[in-house]
């Protein structure tokens, strides 16, 4: 927070170190994105920063909602993304063919991105409304399955693996720390690890193939492991320095695809080396410890559950994203957020840096007796 | 369990403690995220540079331009022309689009080419370039270069194709170059060289077995290029460095005349140089066209040669058997002497023999013979006569000496040597005792006497010499002296004397005297009987017809070149084999009488060779065009 006189009150109170980090990494991913294009802002680094822009303003305009109005759009919001998946489902049937959005007009809405923080806010409401005495009981848990299970399921049949896989694990963030019981999270965890060898024991032969170039992607260089046996290149040939800006030989040469989006992480590390991608990590970290501390500071069920799911949302698409640039998680299609180009990832990270925001300006603003 | 009544202040302390556990598997990722980059970054940093290079950076093998091969004189025999040709790597070709169909308009492919490249594409493996036209012309070659960057995946080459400039005259001495099959790909561990479009290797003959020396070191050009495989910058560049030129034994311009003067004939002509064992002509007729097998030949064309009774695709100097007949006759005179006949004793040549049962009939009733007589007319009473009183195994071992049923050491593939039959050989092989009849057989160079064109000129030139040559094909290497053959020099006077008489006297082959005034020829005619007639099926009176043989050696007196000839169903030995090497020899002593000789016989066949040939394959297009349209 910044104080002086000259500075309004109103910028003043803005979280500015929140604000200076997310500008950090959303710069540092243009200068990529301007490398990605072979040294121009086109195609791709004007575009982003104009919506980067537009998000950031959206972002911190949305930190003056207060909590009460989040709360009272919470189901509301929900129910309009589930009804919004359901569209998208259904044109694509008519379609014959997956979609992943809805058409309005001049605007392309995808609503497994809203679904996001959507299924975040809804959860922590729901949880705020269940007695603490009950949170253990059956009706304090199916509910919530319902709850996340329903869009999950809509988004994996899009078909969005990726998407559903971040899906459930903000969800299953929510639960966990609403207090549910441990063998609801164990149980499942035991079963994959049970039944996984099992199951691979009966797949067919592709299928097997599939997982064991996902093990070892060095196996299929020209097929499915391409993309992570390029992207390990591209962060390998880096070293500790990287090549220098301009310089990388991965992307300029195109052996790296999607260079510019999901794979833009290898992008940056090949001209920035180990030290680069160790400072976009760490300023990652620093955001989402942001996060977490909005939670822990928050005073109301809601505000602590919304809070510590929305920086998980973040946590987990950095993770993945990360994971699977460097080979230790199979390619899902998670960009990395505000790194790589695409408007979606940008506008699901700053709704939830704007409504972390918001509930962190009740929790200087607000008195405790609210 | 008892149950506890799960109260806010348990919730607000569960929250806590997993709020903790969350953050630590938080840090707990990003530590493992970033201890992931630094064993990629830092401890496998130096693989992972490499496999960048190796992307970004790649070898285009230059290949290196093949070995000319030169006569004796340094005349080029096989050299390299300039071409031009069209390829696709089937990776870098985009997808649904019709890169073929656009090159078959721009380069005129014929439909027969535009279903291979198909074929080819879909069978390809990716990195294999696919051959979309060989020496095209300038102007195609501009018009494919001019579109190449809206064509993804063609390449337009400028390279260099092997030319023989002789054309069939040299196809079974030198064979042909062609693309690398996949079964000489593996055996040689996956040279990329042999990938190269439009790299050729020895498939035959002489371009086979001198490949090692032929081929030179492939160059690179270092470039560094986009994954779609785009040129991006060129950097430095390593040489290549070309084959080595051979240099043969051969006269090219006899080789020519050789080939040219056999006409439409099939058979085998040798010529060697009676001082050092040199191979001069090697010429196996009618024969197909290097050329158009290092361009890769046409269905049509291959059709024609595969079905041709003269058999062009078959060497019939290294790999052709035939019964010496006569022409094994001097070799058994100067057997016959070693072992003590007397050169004057007479055998009564009455039409015929009579040998246990059988009656072995002569060409004449030559009347009185002696060796010399006998030599020059061909007398085969006197040799069944003097066969019975001779040891077959010592007669045997002076015929090989001489080098009849010997294999020869010469760079060629294939090497097929007959049989010079003895009495041990024929109990090993057939479990029989000698008996009379194969004396009688033998001493005439029938029965299971088989030689190859090689063998036929290398007796003479023995038999010439007095010295066991050694034919060379190769003019690199020391020259070894070759040693006296164990015969006395009186009993060779005596032979060479009869070989002269057979062209000079009254023998067999007075007609081919040579037309000069200086110089006499020595020689000896063969009339092999084709025993086995229904071996190439039913093909007429020709294949019926006896081979015709002729042996010779020049000048009679001071023996300085050797010929050995066979023409295939020639009839009798004086009238086809012997005017061919009288000419052939002719050209040795005096090129233009040679010439002379030969162009009111072209004019009688129809043309030179290559013109005859052409007409020959038009003829057989014209031809199955209409069996196909039928």
């Amino acid at each position: 927070m910044i104080t002086s006189a000259i500075i309004p009150r109103p910028l003043a109170r803005l979280p500015w170190r929140l604000i200076f980090l997310v500008v950090g990494i959303a710069t540092f991913g243009l200068i990529v994105l301007y490398s990605a294009a072979g040294g121009s802002v086109r195609p791709w680094a004007l575009k982003q920063a104009i919506v980067f822009s537009g998000f950031l303003s959206i972002a911190v305009a949305m930190s003056w909602m207060k909590e009460s109005t989040i709360k009272a759009f919470t189901f509301p919001v929900y129910g309009a993304t589930l009804i919004m998946l359901i569209g998208v489902e259904a044109m694509g049937f008519v379609g014959k063919g997956a979609q992943r959005w809805l058409d309005i007009g001049p605007i392309r809405l995808q609503p497994s991105e809203f679904m996001k923080p959507a299924i975040v806010l809804a959860l922590a409401r729901f949880y705020e409304l269940v007695p603490a005495a009950e949170i253990r009981k059956w009706r304090a848990i199916w509910p919530a399955i319902a709850l996340l299970g329903v869009p999950a399921f809509l988004i994996l049949v899009q078909p969005d693996l990726g998407t559903c896989i971040m899906v459930v694990l903000c969800g299953v963030t929510v639960m966990f720390l609403a207090g549910l019981p441990w063998w609801l999270f164990a149980a499942p965890v035991a079963a994959v690890a049970v039944a996984a060898p099992i199951a691979y024991g009966m797949m067919h032969g592709y299928q097997r193939k599939r997982i064991e170039v996902f093990l070892n992607p060095e196996s299929d260089p020209l097929g499915a492991g391409y993309h992570i046996a390029q992207s390990k290149i591209a962060i390998g040939s880096g070293g500790i320095w990287g090549k220098g800006f301009l310089q990388g030989s991965q992307s300029h040469l195109d052996y790296l695809p999607e260079g510019h989006t999901d794979f833009v992480f290898a992008t940056m590390a090949e001209e920035w080396g180990l030290v680069g991608g160790t400072i976009l990590i760490l300023a990652f970290a620093a955001v989402i410890r942001w996060g977490m501390r909005v939670s822990q500071n928050a005073r109301t069920r809601f505000a602590q559950l919304a809070a510590a799911g929305l920086s998980a949302t973040v946590f987990f698409y950095v993770s993945i994203n990360l994971m699977m640039v460097m080979g230790l998680a199979p390619v899902v299609g998670v960009p990395l957020p505000l790194v790589s180009f695409g408007g979606s990832a940008v506008m699901t990270v700053m709704l939830c840096l704007g409504l972390l925001m918001a509930l962190e300006r009740q929790q200087r603003t607000v008195s405790r007796l609210a | 369990m008892k149950h506890v009544r799960f109260t806010s202040a348990h919730q607000s302390i569960a929250f806590s403690r997993r709020m903790m556990l969350l953050g630590g598997a938080q840090v707990a990722v990003g530590g493992l995220l970033i201890g992931r980059m630094g064993w990629l970054a830092v401890a496998q940093n130096e693989k992972y540079q490499l496999l960048s290079e190796n992307n970004r950076v790649q070898l285009i093998p230059v290949p290196p331009r093949r070995g000319w091969i030169i006569d004796r004189n340094g005349k080029p025999i096989a050299i390299n022309r300039s071409s031009f040709r069209v390829d696709i790597i089937p990776q870098q070709l985009e997808k649904g689009r019709d890169v073929v169909g656009e090159l078959a308009r721009l380069i005129a492919l014929n439909e027969d080419d535009v279903e291979r490249i198909r074929r080819e594409l879909a069978e390809s493996r990716g990195f294999q370039p696919v051959s979309v036209a060989d020496n095209i012309t300038y102007e195609k070659y501009a018009a494919v270069t001019v579109r190449l960057p809206d064509l993804p995946g063609v390449q337009a080459t400028r390279g260099f194709s092997r030319y023989y400039p002789d054309g069939p005259a040299v196809a079974h001495l030198l064979g042909y170059v062609g693309t690398a099959n996949a079964k000489e790909y593996e055996a040689e561990d996956k040279n990329p060289l042999l990938i190269i479009p439009g790299f050729k290797i020895g498939k035959q003959g002489l371009e086979k077995v001198l490949e090692p020396y032929l081929r030179g070191t492939p160059g690179g050009q270092r470039v560094e290029v986009t994954a779609r495989g785009k040129l991006v910058k060129e950097l430095d560049p390593k040489p290549d460095r070309s084959g080595q030129t051979v240099q043969l034994t051969i006269d090219q311009g006899l080789q020519q005349y050789a080939a040219r003067r056999m006409g439409d004939q099939s058979g085998a002509l040798v010529a060697m140089d009676v001082a050092n064992g040199d191979m001069l002509a090697f010429v196996s007729m009618p024969a197909f066209d290097p050329n158009s097998f290092s361009e890769g030949i046409g269905r049509t064309e291959w059709k024609m040669l595969s079905e041709d009774d003269h058999i062009p695709l078959l060497n019939k100097v290294s790999q052709g058997l035939y019964p010496s007949g006569s022409t094994i006759k001097p070799a058994m005179a100067l057997a016959f002497l070693q072992q003590g006949v007397d050169p004057k004793r007479r055998v009564v040549c009455n039409g015929g023999y009579q040998i246990g049962n059988r009656y072995f009939r002569c060409d004449a009733v030559h009347g009185s013979m002696d060796m010399h007589s006998a030599v020059e007319r061909s007398c085969n009473t006197y040799f069944w006569a003097t066969g019975l009183i001779t040891d077959p195994e010592k007669t045997t071992e002076m015929v090989n000496t001489l080098g009849y049923g010997q294999e020869f050491d010469l760079p060629l593939p294939t090497q097929r040597f007959g049989t010079m039959p003895s009495p041990k050989w024929l109990e090993k092989k057939y479990h029989r005792k000698w008996q009379g009849y194969d004396s009688a057989n033998t001493s005439i160079g029938q029965g299971y006497v088989l030689i190859n064109p090689m063998q036929l000129a290398v007796m003479p030139a023995r038999l010439a010499a007095g010295k066991l040559l050694q034919p060379r094909l190769l003019m690199t290497g020391a020259r070894k002296p070759a040693p006296d053959i164990d015969a006395d020099p009186a009993h060779l006077a005596i032979v060479r004397a009869a070989m002269a008489a057979v062209v000079n006297g009254s023998g067999t082959a007075v007609a081919s005297k040579l037309p000069l005034d200086s110089v006499q020829m020595a020689g000896k005619t063969g009339t092999a009987q084709v025993f086995r007639l229904g071996e190439r099926g039913h093909q007429g009176a020709w294949a019926l017809r006896d081979h015709a043989l002729f042996i010779a050696f020049a000048p009679a007196d001071k023996p300085r070149y050797a010929i050995g000839c066979i023409i295939e169903h020639g009839g009798f030995g004086a009238s086809a084999a012997a005017p061919i090497v009288r000419d052939t020899m002719t050209y040795l002593f005096d090129q233009q009488k040679a010439w002379a000789a030969l162009e009111p016989l072209e004019k009688q066949w129809g043309g030179s060779l290559a013109e005859r040939n052409a007409r020959q394959l038009d003829a057989f297009k014209a031809t199955s065009r209409a069996n196909g349209q039928a």
